[in-house]
């Protein structure tokens, strides 16, 4: 097959699932238990997201003080919950795994 | 400056640290994908048409392993399943919208353009010009993701790898996660979520990431008291 074919078919399949429920949600009356599941969307889709990144890195669990990403990972957690800063969890994760890089 | 002006500059401001881990994204995508041979007006059509990080490289692979057409096609789709999970949550902030500001929205909505749009709608709920937010934010991403595209398709493998700022991008979605965590039964959603995206991370096509999402929020629905 064309390979533009491919990526547009791939581009429109994926268009189609970020439209479809912010299409179809305002024609449709929504059950109650859809609406409750909602609000666990960001926190369990963000976490399944960062913690692979920050305990497996390069693929495989790595739990020793060689994996710089878990400790400035850990580091940035304690950050976001003292201060609910973005900016501030992004500058001390990067200092620490800019730090740990040149360290090792 | 108009209400609508100051949303979407509010919008652009809080995607801006995550454009930081992006921008290397897209140029190592760029890089990668005209080092495995594809075509560069292809391989940056993609990421206006497919628009989805994850899903371009592994796309990107697939062709140049020669992979069929509709294996390609599957793929694409399986690793972007999570839109729909995104699309369900933004929804009921977006539903009163005039249809064609939808189609746009929709468009627009990226792992990294949901993270900051949805924690804006969950802690200052919805205003008469909250749609501009949301655009800010998915319209500066999508700049940043062609941009650097382009780029990393004409610097091609000199792009250095070392610098480790795709860590940016995690980084940002911790600080968004944990306001999020407000109670015990959210705090489970994303625990469970978290443990099994670990355990099930070898799982073909990113699926593993799509269960843990469904398990966590099950988890979330059985420890929240019923109202």
């Amino acid at each position: 097959m064309n390979i533009w074919l491919v990526i547009l078919i791939g581009g429109l399949l994926t268009y189609a699932m970020r439209l479809s429920f912010i299409y179809f949600l305002a024609r449709l009356a929504v059950p109650g238990i859809l609406r409750r599941a909602l609000r666990f969307v960001p926190p369990a889709v963000l976490t399944a997201i960062v913690l692979p990144e920050l305990m497996a890195p390069a693929g495989s669990f790595d739990f020793s003080v060689g994996n710089h990403r878990l400790l400035a990972g850990g580091l940035a957690v304690l950050v976001a919950w003292r201060t609910k800063s973005v900016l501030a969890t992004i500058l001390a994760g990067m200092l620490v795994l800019a730090a740990l890089q040149l360290a090792m | 400056m108009t209400d609508s002006a100051r949303s979407f500059l509010a919008g652009v401001r809080s995607e801006l640290p995550l454009l930081i881990g992006v921008f290397p994204f897209g140029l190592i995508y760029g890089a990668s994908a005209s080092a495995s041979g594809l075509p560069p007006a292809v391989a940056q059509a993609m990421s206006a048409v497919v628009f989805a990080g994850a899903a371009q490289f592994i796309a990107a692979q697939l062709m140049h392993s020669g992979a069929p057409a509709a294996v390609v096609i599957l793929t694409i789709a399986v690793v972007n399943l999570r839109h729909v999970l995104y699309s369900a949550s933004v929804a009921p902030y977006v539903e009163r919208l005039p249809l064609r500001w939808r189609g746009w929205l929709a468009y627009l909505l990226t792992d990294e353009a949901y993270a900051v749009t949805i924690v804006h709608y969950e802690t200052s709920g919805m205003t008469p010009t909250g749609h501009w937010f949301f655009l800010g934010a998915g319209a500066s991403l999508w700049t940043t993701w062609q941009l650097s595209t382009a780029l990393g398709i004409i610097l091609g493998t000199t792009v250095p790898a070392a610098w480790p700022l795709d860590f940016a991008v995690p980084l940002t979605f911790i600080a968004l996660v944990m306001p999020t965590l407000i109670d015990r039964p959210a705090a489970m959603a994303a625990l469970s979520a978290g443990v099994i995206s670990m355990l099930a991370r070898a799982l073909p096509y990113q699926s593993g990431l799509m269960l843990a999402a469904l398990a966590g929020i099950g988890v979330g629905m059985i420890l929240e008291p019923a109202k």
